[in-house]
């Protein structure tokens, strides 16, 4: 269905081809998975399979791309619209009219089709993907999800053969991931699509896949195989792989049911052995080492608490964002808000910086009601990255943004510098903050924030975009933060995150606290939330692999 | 998908459908469908037209409630909608400005009212006819406000046009030639909207940094990464638009695309033509043929150039005896107004030198009430539903 024939595609500019050496063929009603690091050139292939790539974007193709036996050479991306459904990373900027039901129609419409074939098709849609409810409703006033589903369901009306998905789920709580997951599903299975698609999230997907394509590094010639055989060797992999490589389970087991039918011999080992809690000791044991330095008053007994929300409610556009929500952070703790998407985190997050009044109740941050405090004084009490850190980010250069940091925070010019240095030892001083990888983009939102040395930090959906390498590095900051005395507070969908940093747990369900305790207990109590390890192991309390290798270890 | 909802969602304390949603088993009435979006942007642009005829505030103040009236029952639950209020702001603005130029520049019109005496400032010579400052006459004052509210309600009814149905939709009911050309502009049309989104998140952001979140220096500050950010949007929506079929052309024949080309440009050329006919004293025997003939050859070249558009159009809105309604109800008022002015001038400008107070016309008054028809002949706005707006993607 398609095959990409020694495709090598050079951007205008770009030193090195962005992928080489591109040889492989998906078939007919496959679903396909494309996996690698960040920056590899996933979404290239992707793009050039609706011949976006290089009609839009520019650069060189050379080699074939062909799509149900068109070339994309000497067709143009509007006419492998019949064919091929592409849907970007953003939902938002791929919408052009304003209503779903419109929405759905518009391919359609583009492609001529009649008027009674169009309205069947949208009535099949709605009900496939469990739209009907919402078809009047304006898209800018859909959940994520919601939206995530509109954006498919609008490029699957024309019927195309074709369905390419750039991260489909990686913005989504994980309920709402698994409902686009299974309308996926759905299209390979009944209708008989060929899906490519690409993802992060591998422990969400990977299951699902009939082949993986793995790009295993930049210009590196990427590999096909079944999800198994890949998954042995990718340098990027859930933790329901990892944990089997550890175990040495071959062959590898990709799903959480294949894993705890294999899991039974380590499950005996394991017996008896509790994780060492590590994390959690960190807030009472004394600060081994001081990353940043910062004056950590010592109190006696119990520490003053660094945020406090006392029934907050808050109300926005005529909805309630909050309801009675009680929160006490104390420092050095870890806390991970988690919640669907629309549950309140980030408004619980804005209140607690600032941004939002609360409409009843209280909250105090550092002591100080955070909206009635003037910026200046509030970046030393109370630090933010927002969920785009590119918000934060103002000049053209990395040196700028840290000596603006230094200024805007009254800190020792060079501050920002030197934290940045440790955090990200890499990055040039005259690298545009644009042309930084996710994972980099952050790590100097981080820095800029962290320059007025904030005890409470926070953190908003910090994963989203970011590889495991990636994710990775920042758990090992978080950890060094955290370990220092600093609170952080983090709202994600990220259970693998949660499990792997946070001490405590509070989940929101429509603006109310529904749960909040130990980690541990929450997230295992809740099957959607419970990391893929917690799941396999269960009922031992094991949450991340790295528990369970230094279990073995011992 | 409701059952996968539920099932897919375990763990939270209740099970939630689906916002909005009424419980299961409810049958969901489904709304009949919309008017036309035409008949509303005739009907306020009829509205408009009358106000433009007559400067009696009374008048002027009756046609505001009549669209206001229409407006806050037939107006839909979109944000486009909520743009009725930015409409009614502007009016007001206009008429305050107008007023304060009339209290500070002075007034041509003669009075002899003297309401209060300004200071006023000597100009040079060069400024001779400009005067600030002086004698502030009642009359100047109410000729004025008659002005004003003129141009007051002329905009508050366009802002009911954009509140009872989108512009956006109205473009959907272009011709097939024009249909690139209406997207663009409904392309257009929704950039504002999330321009202004996007300052509002990166003045917040400000905060964060530590720097004030108020006043005009943030403003500038957050420009230019507004201004990239609505670039990659904008790029990133025509590479969406261009995948899903956008601007796909059908082959047509040369000849046909040759006579296309000529019935156009010749049509507009016959349109100027008549145009400068009309308009001049010597050519008002041949004007209005030329004119008519132009504007048919250039309607002939636009259907015909349609063919070019593969396009189909999914769910028009129909333009049914509702529409009709509407829109007679509209061109009833501009037409009764255009006739009362010519019959009765006086009515429907009330003289303000001397000054005197305004009166109702009697049968003007009673034609502009004929407006009021749409919120009866059609239909409710569905019950509005949680406008709940996620904060997070």
């Amino acid at each position: 269905m398609i095959r990409f024939e020694n495709v090598s595609v050079t951007y205008d500019g770009a030193a090195r081809p962005a992928v080489r050496d591109v040889d492989l063929e998906v078939p007919e009603g496959e679903l396909v998975l494309v996996v690698g690091p960040s920056g590899v050139g996933k979404s290239t292939v992707l793009g050039a399979v609706g011949g976006l790539v290089p009609h839009f974007t520019g650069g060189t193709l050379r080699g074939r791309v062909t799509v149900a036996g068109r070339d994309t050479r000497t067709h143009k991306p509007r006419e492998l619209a019949d064919v091929v459904g592409t849907v970007g990373q953003d939902p938002l900027s791929h919408f052009v009219t304003d209503t779903v039901e419109d929405e759905l129609a518009y391919g359609m419409e583009s492609l001529g089709l009649a008027p009674d074939v169009m309205r069947r098709r949208v009535e099949e849609t709605l009900d496939l993907l469990g739209l009907a409810d919402l078809r009047d409703r304006h898209i800018s006033t859909l959940s994520g999800g919601q939206q995530q589903r509109v954006a498919i369901g609008s490029v699957l009306t024309p019927h195309p053969k074709v369905l390419v998905l750039d991260e489909p789920t990686s913005a989504l709580d994980p309920a709402a991931a698994e409902e686009v997951l299974a309308v996926l599903q759905r299209l390979v299975h009944d209708l008989g699509t060929t899906v490519l698609m690409a993802e992060h999230r591998l422990e969400r997907v990977v299951q699902y896949a009939d082949q993986v394509v793995l790009l295993p590094g930049p210009g590196e010639r990427p590999w096909m195989g079944a999800p198994a055989d890949v998954m042995a060797v990718s340098p990027v992999c859930p933790p329901v792989v990892e944990l089997g490589r550890l175990a040495g389970w071959s062959p590898l087991p990709l799903t959480v049911r294949d894993a705890r039918r294999r899991a039974a011999p380590l499950r005996e080992r394991l017996e008896g052995g509790r994780p060492e809690p590590d994390t959690a000791a960190a807030r009472t044991a004394a600060p081994a080492r001081r990353l940043f330095g910062r004056a950590k008053k010592e109190n006696a007994g119990v520490p003053e608490p660094v945020a406090q929300a006392r029934s907050l409610a808050v109300r926005r556009d005529r909805v309630q964002a909050l309801t009675r929500v009680d929160l006490t952070v104390s420092p050095g703790e870890t806390v991970a808000l988690m919640g669907r998407n629309g549950a309140g985190k980030s408004t619980l997050l804005g209140a607690l910086v600032g941004l939002v009044a609360p409409s009843s109740g209280s909250v105090r941050t550092g002591g100080a009601v955070p909206h009635r405090t003037r910026p200046r004084d509030l970046v030393r009490k109370v630090g933010l990255v927002p969920q785009e850190p590119r918000d934060l980010l103002y000049a053209d250069t990395v040196a700028a943004e840290c000596a603006a940091a230094d200024r805007d925070a009254e800190a020792e010019p060079g501050t920002c510098r030197a934290l940045l240095g440790e955090l990200l030892p890499s990055v040039a001083d005259d690298m545009h903050p644009r042309d930084l990888s996710e994972g980099q983009r952050l790590t100097l939102a981080l820095a800029v924030v962290l320059t007025a040395r904030p005890p409470l930090l926070l953190l908003d959906e910090p994963t989203r975009g970011l590889d495991y390498a990636a994710k990775a590095r920042l758990t090992a900051i978080l950890r060094r933060l955290a370990a220092e005395g600093h609170a952080i507070v983090m709202a994600t969908h990220d259970v693998e995150l949660a499990a792997e940093l946070a001490h405590r747990v509070v989940l929101l369900a429509e603006g109310e606290v529904i749960a909040d305790g130990p980690s541990a207990e929450v997230v295992v109590a809740s099957p959607a939330f419970a990391p893929q390890v917690a799941k396999i192991l269960a009922p031992q309390p094991w949450l991340t692999v790295a528990q369970v290798k230094e279990a073995l270890e011992r | 998908m409701r059952e996968t909802d539920r099932s897919g969602r375990p763990g939270l304390a209740r099970p939630r459908p689906e916002r909005g949603t009424p419980p299961a088993g409810v049958p969901v009435p489904r709304p009949r469908r919309a008017l036309h979006p035409g008949a509303w942007w005739l009907w306020a642009l009829a509205l408009g037209t009358a106000a433009t005829r007559t400067t009696n505030p009374l008048l002027l103040a009756l046609l505001i409630t009549v669209s206001g009236y229409v407006v806050a029952v037939r107006r839909p639950h979109t944000p486009w909608a909520r743009s009725y209020g930015a409409f009614v702001k502007l009016a007001a603005a206009v008429l305050v400005l107008r007023l304060a130029f009339a209290i500070v520049l002075g007034s041509p019109i003669p009075g002899t009212h003297i309401l209060f005496t300004l200071p006023e400032v000597p100009l040079p010579d060069w400024a001779q006819g400009i005067r600030l400052g002086g004698r502030v006459t009642a009359e100047g004052l109410a000729f004025a406000l008659y002005d004003a509210l003129r141009l007051a309600a002329l905009l508050i009814c366009v802002g009911a046009a954009n509140a009872l149905a989108s512009p956006s939709r109205l473009l959907k009911s272009l011709p097939g030639a024009l249909y690139e050309l209406g997207v663009a502009v409904v392309v257009a049309l929704t950039f504002a909207p999330h321009l202004i989104a996007d300052v509002r998140r990166l003045r917040a952001a400000r905060r964060l940094r530590g720097r004030p979140d108020k006043g005009v220096r943030g403003l500038v500050q957050v420009g230019l990464p507004v201004l990239e950010g609505a670039l990659e949007r904008s790029v990133s929506l025509a590479a969406a638009m261009d995948a899903r079929g956008y601007g796909r052309t059908a082959e047509v024949p040369t000849a046909v695309r040759r006579t296309t080309a000529a019935l156009t440009l010749g049509g507009l050329l016959g349109v100027c033509a008549g145009t400068y006919g009309l308009l001049t004293a010597a050519g008002g025997s041949y004007g209005l043929p030329v004119l008519l003939a132009g504007l048919a050859s250039a309607l002939a070249g636009l259907w015909l150039g349609g063919r070019r558009s593969v396009r189909t159009r999914y769910r028009p809105d129909p333009w049914d005896a509702r529409a009709w309604l509407v829109s007679a109800s509209g061109a009833a008022v501009a037409a009764l107004l255009i006739l009362a002015g010519s019959l009765d001038p006086g009515s429907l400008d009330p003289g303000v030198v001397p000054l005197e107070p305004p009166t109702l016309p009697l049968w003007p008054a009673a034609a502009v009430l004929l407006g009021l028809l749409p919120a009866f002949v059609t239909p409710a706005p569905e019950a509005a539903r949680d406008p709940r707006k996620e904060p997070t993607t």
